[in-house]
């Protein structure tokens, strides 16, 4: 039973939405949105389910000092300081009729001074990971590693100066060699013919996967039977 | 009472007396004194007014086409725009909706009440003039009950699901051949390696959450590891970004640990929330990589900029990695980044795969045929496009139009 009910209401709701794909007409074209607003409605608990779990895991981890336990203090008094700063509206310059988020408030001092800088920080080491990556990636070990040292090569002398300059000489016959011409064709041919491939292949995954969870095929994400 | 006051009544007498006696209307004496002291029409009006009912849509949306003023064609001319007006009398009472500035020919007015007939005028406007108008109607909004332009979509559907149900029942009564996909062999590889290691695997279901399709294929696969570690009594760690994918995740695991005949292992804190913040997220999970050392990543569901950052950190602490995602875009950096990485439709072929479940092989099978049906249809069209092209011919044209149009999706 209680995977049945979860089953019949997965197959009665994909079928609607799918069906209201093709019908314009009053109720099915709200259909897609209001399940929207169900789904938001059940993500606004969960989000407190979410919350209540973070200080537990980490009240816990505190409490028998499992180890990096001082870390989790900061996580924990962190999530107390921004939650008291919003909900007391802590510095509000026009107090309780004012925004949480108002210039002056501590809750938009501590999500400009931390959060902002935090996310920036972690956002900006993806400049590094990428040259790191594209150094393993690209060395020419292999035939197939070969190639794409060479296009990657020349799709990033495109842009520069040194790109043009190189073979802007080349007579009109070889022109396509010219690297900001080899770049496009790199770019519009070999790359887009991959990139629709795999494309082709997504969408028909989706179908299937879709197809399987409304038939009911898979359940796997309907979790336990209560055994 | 001064002369000049008593002629312009006269004229304005004479004037109604004569618009009344040509069967027009009387109009309010207001009116006409209006229309006479408006500048005469300086541009000619626009032409080929169209008002219809929007087609494939819900209701209330009219939709008015026309052909620009013959002085809008040249550069320079003095048209600036058009005047669009509506009423629900053909005789008067016209009010302006809208205006549109520059040669636009076309406006959808949403509005409108279904049902009701309504008359629509468009002038060209000019300075502070305006052309004479023309008038089309009337027309009545209402809802469609099948969208035509998606009759392509329904046809591709139904071929589509009617191969996957085919295949899925014949699946039932023959053994179907399916490859082997080294990303989901390696699967048991690193269970394996983090049981002799002694140390932790990692699972990460990608930021999104149930609703993306990619999240949902994450968390089945979730299963079928959790069952290995429940074999092997190797731990688990499931940081999530989503509550709900919490809540879900940790179903799944504990029904896994349920059919491995370990529901001794399970606890809830095996899945765990940490944050919806993209950053935050990643900033937790490294942590706990770089913290925990664990043998195995596994990053399957949908990402976005985090996931070199993850698959970076995975790398650095030696931990064997298996990614996969149908993010197009984040693809390169997980096949740079892992050590085995699903592309695109082989993380929703993965649960079917490693659950060896005929019924979900046969829809893997059905995929197939999709793609059979694709790749005929991309050489047949290149075919007619070529052929076309070479021949001149029309009617190969047409059909590579046809084809053309079967297979583009503009929504």
């Amino acid at each position: 039973m209680k995977r049945t009910i979860p089953l019949l209401i997965t197959f009665a709701v994909g079928l609607a939405l799918i069906v209201a794909m093709f019908i314009p007409h009053v109720p099915f074209y709200e259909l897609d949105g209001m399940f929207s607003v169900f789904y938001d409605v059940i993500a606004v608990f969960a989000f407190i389910l979410g919350g209540g779990n973070l200080l537990k895991v980490h009240l816990n981890k505190i409490q028998n000092k499992r180890r990096d336990w001082k870390y989790s203090i900061v996580t924990v008094s962190g999530f107390f300081l921004v939650l008291a700063a919003g909900l007391l509206k802590i510095g509000v310059p026009d107090g309780w009729s004012g925004g949480y988020q108002a210039p002056g408030s501590l809750f938009k001092f501590l999500y400009d001074a931390t959060f902002q800088p935090l996310q920036a920080t972690m956002f900006s080491l993806l400049a590094f990971f990428v040259a790191s990556a594209s150094y393993r990636a690209f060395r020419a070990k292999t035939k197939e590693a070969t190639i794409l040292l060479v296009a990657a090569f020349i799709i990033l002398l495109r842009p520069t100066p040194l790109g043009y300059y190189l073979t802007y000489w080349l007579p009109e016959p070889l022109r396509f060699l010219h690297i900001p011409n080899l770049s496009t064709w790199v770019l519009s041919v070999p790359n887009m013919a991959g990139q629709r491939a795999i494309m082709i292949g997504i969408a028909l995954g989706i179908v299937s996967t879709s197809l399987r969870l409304i038939l009911g095929i898979e359940r796997s994400y309907l979790g336990s039977e209560g055994k | 009472m001064p002369k000049g006051l008593v002629l312009s009544a006269l004229v304005l007498a004479v004037a109604a007396f004569t618009v009344h006696a040509q069967g027009e209307p009387p109009a309010p004496a207001d009116s006409v004194m209006q229309a006479q002291s408006a500048p005469a029409p300086s541009v000619r009006p626009p032409s080929a007014l169209r008002a219809y009912d929007t087609p494939n849509d819900h209701g209330s949306n009219i939709t008015i086409e026309w052909e620009v003023s013959p002085d809008d064609a040249a550069p320079g001319s003095p048209v600036t725009g058009y005047e669009i007006l509506r009423s629900e009398n053909p005789d008067g009472g016209f009010e302006s909706i809208a205006t549109i500035v520059g040669s636009a020919t076309i406006y959808a007015d949403n509005s409108v009440e279904d049902g009701v007939d309504y008359y629509y005028r468009v002038e060209a406007l000019a300075g502070t003039g305006t052309s004479d108008p023309v008038q089309a109607g009337p027309v009545t909004a209402s809802q469609q009950w099948f969208d035509r332009s998606r009759a392509n979509l329904l046809v591709i559907s139904v071929l589509l699901i009617a191969a996957i149900i085919t295949y899925v029942y014949l699946s039932t009564t023959r053994e179907l051949y399916i490859r082997k996909i080294a990303g989901l062999e390696a699967v048991n590889e690193a269970v394996g390696r983090a049981t002799e290691m002694g140390r932790s695997i990692l699972f990460v279901p990608g930021i999104q959450d149930m609703d993306n399709v990619q999240t949902v294929a994450g968390v089945a696969i979730l299963g079928h590891i959790a069952q290995r570690t429940a074999t092997y009594e190797t731990d688990l760690n499931v940081p999530v970004s989503r509550s709900i994918v919490m809540s879900v995740g940790r179903e799944t695991v504990k029904q896994a640990y349920l059919e491995a005949g370990r529901p001794d292992l399970y606890n809830d804190d095996m899945v765990h929330y940490i944050t919806d913040e993209q950053f935050g997220y990643v900033a937790a999970v490294d942590g706990i990589m770089v913290r925990e050392h664990p043998a195995a990543c596994f990053y399957l569901g949908a990402f976005f900029a985090e996931s070199l950052i993850l698959a970076e950190t995975g790398n650095s602490i030696g931990a064997i990695q298996v990614a996969g995602t149908a993010m197009p875009t984040q693809l390169p950096f997980f096949v740079a980044a892992c050590d085995y990485t699903l592309i695109g439709e082989e993380l929703f072929a993965a649960s079917a795969y490693l659950s060896k479940d005929r019924k979900m092989l046969g829809s893997l099978k059905g995929q197939d045929a999709g793609k059979a049906i694709a790749m005929l249809a991309m050489l047949i069209g290149v075919g007619l496009g070529t052929l076309a092209t070479i021949t001149g011919s029309d009617g190969l044209m047409t059909a590579y139009q046809w084809l053309k149009r079967l297979f583009s999706l503009n929504y």
